[in-house]
């Protein structure tokens, strides 16, 4: 279905947004519903799975496995997708690259859901990958702005980077279970944790989980890839893609989670992300932007909560994923609500909207008490269940707690941010001069996402049911051991509640203080992203000077260092290696002598003429003697081979000649000698030290004996080239026509620059 | 400046190496030659004519442009290696259709297959990207010229 919507969205996007935007929101609704059909087997502890071979030889299948935790992002993501695409068929109606939005909003979506489901570590890493390039494309969708350039730019590399740590990390991991099944590694926990590998392994990976979750010290490429458009920030940096991070640290959980180093990693660079990205999203003015920022913190609220590694931790991590899912895809749809509607997303620039704008002011204040945490929103149970994992932790309870309500009560702050000052107690003030509710396409989608926040918080029980318990089975392992609901009795999580809103509060109050003291400071503080900045200009100056110096334009130079190379290699190997003096005679054939005396006479006259037509000719006598040697010695295809080229040179070389300035005088240059005397010795010993080599002739016979039974052929030569290594062949004429079609384009060019 | 003997010896030469290039393509299953040999040799044919009569004249006797000529030879090699993959399972596995194996081993048939369409696809790569080449470097150096004689 979704092939189906790729192949109309291409070839409609001329005729203009017609019926067949729609398409895309259809075909991920029905993929909803098709997942929700897994809900009820899935809760029984069914786990459905399909296997496709790959790579059957090295153990990498396609395969795919849908428990708990797979089945809750496989319906986020198509749910959510179906949303966000509708919205965006909406937002961009008159703008003629929907088409290609959608399109790349398909294929990101098609990765995003292989990343979850997929059970085998390189498919897994694929789509990893996959996610990684088209958010790229994404964030970079208005790619004729140098901002959006460069924010997609900075997001492929840090993301990337942590992509090759994490191939890196799976692949060791691979290699150590033997087995790239994440099921199977997941059921060998002890063995990994034992191993003296584990340090690079947890390092590795979770460079790959970090980067992609925006955790410190990566956190900068989230509020830059705020370049999307609203639509594709919605749905991959709040709800879809910086979660895949959080997931493949619950995925791998009960292979890698646990031990000391995971602990006091995820706890403190979870719970000081938390502060940071709380305490930025206060400062911000750009609602877009505030919204990245808290999306950080809920991102490192669930990474300090599988660091805590208690079955009660991962209950509240599992629900505050849903919870943050839900209320965030929502308040950055209905961020572009108030754009659309209003003309700003700035809050000091719009307010007293609530009367102009009711739709608008009911869907976000829905979101935003969802996040704030209020009773009876989803939000009140995930925060809940966060203080109660607090308090069951192992190390640090009340660091963790008090975290967490600091955090917390600056959420709340910013909820206030976003849902009261742009619609209450001001006058009305907007860019625009009658700012209204926008229409069915863009409210649908936020709608749908508060309400669930408040169903979800009215009837916890199927919540829980349905999945937060299989999400928490998928990571420890073990029955859920808490239950949700609304009401937990009097005790320190309501008392923190309570503490959390006072504090709350207070902070929407300070709201215009703490902003202009933030931004007064912020000149001044350390940012992570300057070592980013650093590192790519250091990049830069490097490969600035190595180019400079090694490709400088002059074939002399060139040649000085390919030849000087090569002949160092040469005789590398010659003093490590173990070569032997081959038994020394002098050739009585005439014919040897013959070729010799060509040969010598060539390379003489090359050296001493000053003509460059001369020189040539020479060379090409050089050519054909040793061509003359091949075909002595019975390789005649080689020696054809020789001959052809050695004609072809020189006719090149003639026609390009005339556009040579006259040679004049050549003056002998010592380095030059000396390079190419280090080399043609090399060769000339190198040659003599292979005629010492006893021959082993194992391969002769193989082809010898099978060229023709094997392969109908009795020219081994040419059998080799075409049958037996017939791929190296594909490859080898693939790069012959690149070549050609690369110098082509480079002597035309060359034209161009001449006139 | 043309030369008489030149572009007379061509007018006889040029048929005759392609004709040798097609054979020493032709034989190159058994006996010495094959693909890669006979497009060069094909190449050298129209180097001659290029050098006798003129670019415009090789570019009329090749016909189609030599990029596509050399695009064509990798179609041609990657249709060989489907083919095989079609048949055996395995890219570029050799299909003989025509061939026959008898008792004693001696085959029999025409030598028409997958690996015979691999190495004319061989044959027209190396002949397209060398005229291609060599057109284009004429072609610069002819303009040059022009742009000085101005």
């Amino acid at each position: 279905m979704g092939a189906l919507a790729e192949g109309i969205s291409v070839t409609t996007t001329q005729a203009g947004a017609g019926p067949w935007r729609l398409i895309p929101a259809a075909a991920a609704a029905a993929a909803t519903l098709w997942f929700a059909g897994f809900v009820g087997p899935v809760s029984h502890g069914e786990i459905p799975e399909y296997v496709l071979p790959w790579v059957p030889m090295l153990g990498i299948d396609f395969a795919f496995r849908l428990d708990g935790l797979s089945l809750a992002f496989a319906l986020l993501i198509c749910g959510i997708g179906a949303l966000v695409f509708l919205y965006a068929a909406t937002y961009f109606r008159s703008d003629r690259r929907l088409g290609s939005l959608l399109l790349t909003l398909i294929a990101f979506a098609i990765s995003m859901l292989g990343l979850t489901v997929a059970d085998d570590a390189v498919t897994l890493f694929v789509f990893w990958e996959g996610t990684t390039v088209t958010s790229w494309l994404l964030v970079g969708f208005d790619h004729e702005r140098e901002k959006s350039r460069a924010a997609a730019l900075q997001a492929l590399l840090v993301t990337g980077m942590g992509g090759l740590a994490l191939l890196a990390g799976l692949l060791i991991m691979g290699g150590m279970a033997g087995t790239y099944r994440l099921s199977e590694m997941n059921a060998m926990g002890e063995m990994f944790r034992a191993s003296g590998l584990y340090p690079l392994i947890f390092v590795l990976v979770m460079l790959g989980c970090f980067t992609k979750s925006a955790q410190w010290p990566f956190q900068f490429w989230l509020p830059g890839a705020m370049a999307a458009p609203t639509p594709v920030s919605a749905y991959l940096h709040s709800a879809t893609m910086v979660k895949a991070g959080v997931y493949l640290m619950a995925r791998l959980t009960p292979a890698l989670g646990g031990t000391d180093l995971w602990i006091w990693t995820l706890v403190p660079v979870g719970a000081f992300t938390m502060i940071l990205a709380s305490v930025w999203a206060m400062r911000q003015t750009d609602l877009k932007l505030m919204l990245a920022f808290t999306t950080i913190m809920g991102l490192s609220v669930i990474t300090m909560l599988l660091g805590v590694s208690t079955p009660e931790a991962a209950v509240a991590a599992m629900t505050f994923l849903l919870v943050h899912a839900f209320y965030k895809a929502g308040l950055f749809l209905s961020v572009g609500m108030i754009e659309k509607g209003a003309g700003s997303r700035q809050y000091p620039e719009v307010a007293g909207l609530a009367a102009a704008m009711p739709l608008t002011t009911t869907v976000i204040a829905l979101a935003a008490l969802s996040m704030a945490g209020a009773p009876p929103f989803f939000g009140f149970i995930g925060k809940e269940v966060i203080y109660e994992a607090a308090g069951h932790a192992p190390v640090l309870p009340l660091f963790v707690a008090g975290t967490a309500l600091v955090a917390n009560a600056l959420m709340i702050g910013c909820a206030g941010m976003v849902a009261i000052r742009p619609f209450f107690f001001r006058p009305r003030r907007s860019p625009r001069d009658m700012p209204a509710d926008p229409g069915w396409g863009l409210w649908l989608g936020p709608a749908i996402l508060a309400a669930l926040g408040l169903f979800c918080g009215l009837f916890p029980g199927t919540v829980d049911h349905a999945l937060v318990a299989p999400m928490v089975h998928a990571v420890t392992g073990a029955e859920s051991p808490a239950h949700l609901a609304l009401w937990h009795g009097i005790g320190a999580p309501l008392i923190l509640s309570l503490v959390t809103f006072a504090l709350g509060g207070c902070l929407y109050l300070l709201l215009d203080p703490i902003r202009d003291r933030l931004a007064a400071a912020e000149p001044s503080l350390p940012r992570t992203e300057a070592w980013y900045d650093a590192a790519l200009v250091g990049v830069a100056a490097i490969a600035g000077a190595l180019t400079g110096a090694l490709q400088n334009g002059r074939m002399t130079s060139y040649l000085r260092w390919t030849f000087l190379t090569l002949g160092a290699l040469i005789w590398l190997a010659l003093f490590v290696g173990h070569g032997t003096w081959p038994a020394f005679t002098l050739s009585r054939e005439i014919m040897d002598w013959a070729i010799f005396v060509i040969i010598v006479v060539s390379i003489v006259m090359v050296l001493r003429t000053h003509s460059r037509l001369t020189a040539i000719t020479a060379l090409g006598g050089v050519g054909s003697g040793i061509a003359i040697i091949f075909v002595l010695y019975g390789a005649i295809d080689v020696a054809m081979t020789q001959l052809f080229v050695e004609i072809l040179v020189v006719i090149f070389l003639a026609i390009a000649m005339v556009r040579l300035p006259p040679t004049g005088a050549m003056p002998f240059k010592v380095g030059n000698a000396l390079v190419a005397a280090v080399l043609g010795l090399g060769v000339f010993v190198v040659q003599l030290s292979v005629l010492g080599t006893d021959l082993d002739l194992f391969m002769t016979v193989f082809f010898e004996q099978s060229s023709v039974p094997s392969a109908l052929g009795h020219n081994i030569v040419n059998v080799i080239l075409v049958d037996f290594r017939g791929f190296d062949t594909m490859g080898e004429i693939s790069v012959v026509v690149i070549a050609g079609v690369a110098s082509i384009a480079a002597l035309r060019a060359g034209r161009r620059t001449l006139r | 400046m043309k030369s008489l003997i030149l572009s007379t010896c061509t007018r006889m030469l040029m048929p005759l190496i392609l004709i040798l290039s097609v054979f020493v393509f032709w034989r190159g299953h058994n006996e010495p030659g094959g693909g890669f040999i006979g497009g060069l040799l094909a190449a050298t044919a129209f180097a001659l004519v290029e050098k006798a009569e003129g670019l415009e004249a090789a570019k009329r006797a090749l016909r189609f442009r030599p990029q596509s000529i050399a695009a064509f030879g990798l179609g041609c090699a990657l249709v060989s290696g489907v083919w095989g993959g079609l048949q055996y399972g395995y890219f570029l596995k050799g299909v003989w259709p025509f061939i026959t194996i008898d008792a004693e081993g001696n085959k029999h048939g025409l030598p028409f297959g997958s690996i015979f369409l691999f190495d004319l696809g061989v044959y027209f790569v190396v002949l397209g990207t060398v005229c291609g080449i060599l057109f284009a470097l004429e072609d610069v150096v002819s303009r040059e010229a022009d742009v000085e004689e101005d």
